[in-house]
């Protein structure tokens, strides 16, 4: 298929501006994401192109932007809500966690609301400890949310496609660091549904789960693994929730050893409950524990040297891909 | 909704009949509700609206087809008033297949999303941001229908108040907020919750046209909306209307209401709004009490035959939930 190289912001864009274009009841909100063009340029243009009633600036209120987004997506609109920084979801919470992800168990199944919170985290060059972080497992932790984080241009505007068709709540969970990387995007029609990982590479020595902006780092550690003749199998789930189990099970049992890497702090972490279920699948077929790589339990620092002390780098993937493959103590043995 | 009387011709006895219907059948409802509730038929929270039927009366009486509401958590006569099937109701709060939400929601969660009505809320103040979501929805979709909040003093304090009726000013939509000033946040008096006790001002303070009205007056309620869905259907809005009114009771159904003091309670008893909707169909309009006794007699009917659907109503089995629950 032919494909075009675009920036993760491009490809973002594009995929509001098709699904705009093909559907009224599509509009944006969000702080500065009109004139301006959006923190990260991602809605440039969209207002020539669709006026000030479907793509509009809000005031710095975020319970009340997410809060109107669920009630639009409620009354049968589909809303996209621009968050600047995932850190300042906390303060729409209520409207993500009692309203949209209960609507629809509470009206019976009657009640659905496609709404489309886009938001980005992660670390990215000093922005300190409000502005960094990775709150995925928030929102994977409550039932009735999809929770979806795209690593590359081609996934991120086909999952954007698709979350614009559905009818769930979609936690759109973009990453500071992705939004000028470029990747082939497939030209024309281009849908990722929900729930359908990807192998970013394939490998047969040790299956490495990762997602986000941990998946470039991850490619990285798998080439330099493979300059030493380790063989990575690198799983980017895309959606969190749902998760697509097969895949990381059917990979697992083909390696028999399995590395989970994720930006987030540790403690409660979605890692952990991956780790959970491969044991649960994969136990017996298994030469090492499962290994979690991930950010240390602790806010995000200032200073540059600790933020980057405080998240995986590629150097811990490294390391950890070889004490599942117990490569240190076979060199130990052999000494 | 339907045939709406303005002030300013005599109403007819169509429309004062059907104020009545609505308020005297939320009336039924919540006092009936609340013999269930004690012969341990309904669990769980139930926070009647006894007392306050004025307002959800004279307000959805000034809506239209196509209008939307949102509730709260005192959201029975919200419902009723929207026109809501009684059967449906109570089949709910008996938990029930039948029910609104086929007895996954409850009686803080009924909604009938097809009828436009986005549902009661156990979450204080969360009705308003979702009401002006659907006005939202409603603008960039180039209809002129209008969605009514009902809120209430409590939530007058919550952050969301003022965050959403904002979003709706400043895109002029087509917004009314309700707010149902009982004077007690759960049992805490509005004196104490906030300095100026007259909520309509918060409005006007951000530019939105803003009205205080006797809520125990079902006729000056729906004056008052009369006005304000104009002011909307004319791209004028959002509107807000505060509307002065008590409970009869405490917050819910255990609780005894202790802290209300007695000469209150009484002053708007007096001032109850089932017997002032009553008195105007029978003053405005001529009717007999003969007819209205009938009148009743229909309501009560209604219900009994509505406990008795509920009753021999199948509940969702755990197998079926165990359906519903796959993909979340």
């Amino acid at each position: 298929m032919a494909t075009r190289e675009l920036m993760y912001r491009e490809a973002l864009r594009e995929a509001i501006d098709e699904e705009m274009a093909a559907n009224p009841t599509v509009f944006i909100i969000g702080e500065g994401i009109a004139e301006r063009g959006g923190s990260y340029k991602v809605t440039e243009g969209l207002l020539a192109k669709y006026g000030p009633k479907r793509v509009r600036d809000t005031p710095i209120a975020e319970a009340g932007m997410i809060g109107v987004g669920v009630g639009a997506a409620i009354a049968g609109a589909r809303p996209i809500v621009e968050i600047l920084y995932v850190d300042f979801a906390m303060l729409g919470m209520d409207m993500i966690v009692n309203q949209a992800a209960k609507f629809r168990l509470m009206t019976g199944g009657d009640g659905r609301v496609p709404f489309i919170m886009r938001t980005q985290g992660g670390t990215g060059g000093g922005v300190a400890a409000q502005h960094s972080q990775s709150l995925e497992a928030l929102f994977y932790h409550i039932p009735g949310l999809r929770v979806v984080m795209p690593s590359t241009p081609a996934d991120a505007k086909g999952l954007l496609k698709y979350a614009l068709r559905q009818e769930d709540p979609v936690m759109f969970l973009e990453h500071k660091h992705l939004y000028m990387t470029k990747g082939p995007v497939p030209d024309g029609e281009h849908v990722v549904p929900f729930g359908v990982g990807d192998i970013k590479r394939e490998g047969s020595d040790v299956t490495v789960i990762a997602w986000s902006n941990m998946i470039p780092r991850t490619l990285e550690a798998a080439e330099a693994l493979a300059a030493e003749g380790i063989s990575v199998e690198v799983i980017d789930p895309r959606t969190l929730v749902p998760l697509d189990r097969d895949m990381i099970i059917k990979s697992v049992l083909k390696t028999r050893r399995c590395v989970i890497v994720q930006e987030a702090n540790r403690r409660g972490g979605v890692a952990s409950d991956i780790a959970s279920i491969v044991q649960e699948e994969c136990f017996y077929e298994m030469d090492a524990p499962v290994e979690i790589v991930a950010g240390m339990d602790i806010p995000v620092p200032f200073n540059l040297t600790l933020e980057k002390a405080s998240v995986p780098q590629k150097e811990d993937v490294v390391a950890a891909v070889k004490r599942v493959l117990h490569v240190q103590s076979l060199a130990a043995a052999a000494e | 909704m339907g045939a709406a009387a303005s002030l300013q011709n005599a109403p007819s006895r169509e429309f004062l009949e059907k104020l009545f219907r609505t308020a005297y059948k939320i009336r039924v409802f919540e006092s009936e509700g609340i013999k269930l509730y004690r012969q341990g038929l309904i669990r769980g929270y139930f926070h009647p609206y006894l007392g306050q039927e004025g307002i959800a009366t004279g307000v959805c009486a000034a809506l239209s087809e196509g209008d939307f509401i949102a509730s709260t958590h005192r959201g029975h006569g919200h419902c009723i008033a929207w026109g809501a099937d009684v059967n449906k109701m109570v089949a709910e709060l008996l938990q029930k297949e039948t029910g609104y939400c086929r007895g996954y929601g409850g009686s803080m969660h009924i909604a009938d999303i097809s009828k436009g009505n986005l549902g009661a809320n156990g979450i204080v103040g969360a009705g308003t941001p979702l009401g002006v979501g659907a006005a939202l929805a409603n603008q960039v979709k180039g209809s002129d229908a209008v969605t009514v909040t009902f809120s209430t003093d409590g939530a007058s304090n919550n952050g969301t108040f003022l965050e959403s009726l904002n979003l709706a000013a400043i895109w002029n939509l087509n917004f009314i907020l309700v707010i149902e000033n009982n004077q007690y946040a759960v049992s805490t008096r509005i004196e104490e919750s906030t300095r100026d006790t007259d909520l309509y001002k918060r409005g006007l303070a951000i530019g939105v046209e803003s009205h205080q009205v006797d809520g125990n007056d079902p006729l000056a309620v729906h004056a008052v909306m009369e006005q304000a869905v104009a002011t909307c259907r004319a791209g004028k809005g959002p509107v807000l209307i505060e509307a002065k009114t008590y409970r009869h009771m405490g917050h819910h159904v255990n609780d005894p209401g202790k802290y209300m003091p007695e000469e209150e309670l009484a002053y708007y008893k007096a001032r109850d709004p089932v017997d002032r909707a009553r008195n105007a169909l029978r003053e405005m309009a001529g009717v007999s009490d003969e007819e209205i006794a009938a009148i009743e007699a229909e309501i009560a009917a209604e219900f009994a035959d509505a406990v008795e659907f509920s009753k021999n109503s199948p509940e969702v089995t755990p197998e079926s939930f165990r359906e519903f629950a796959v993909g979340y």
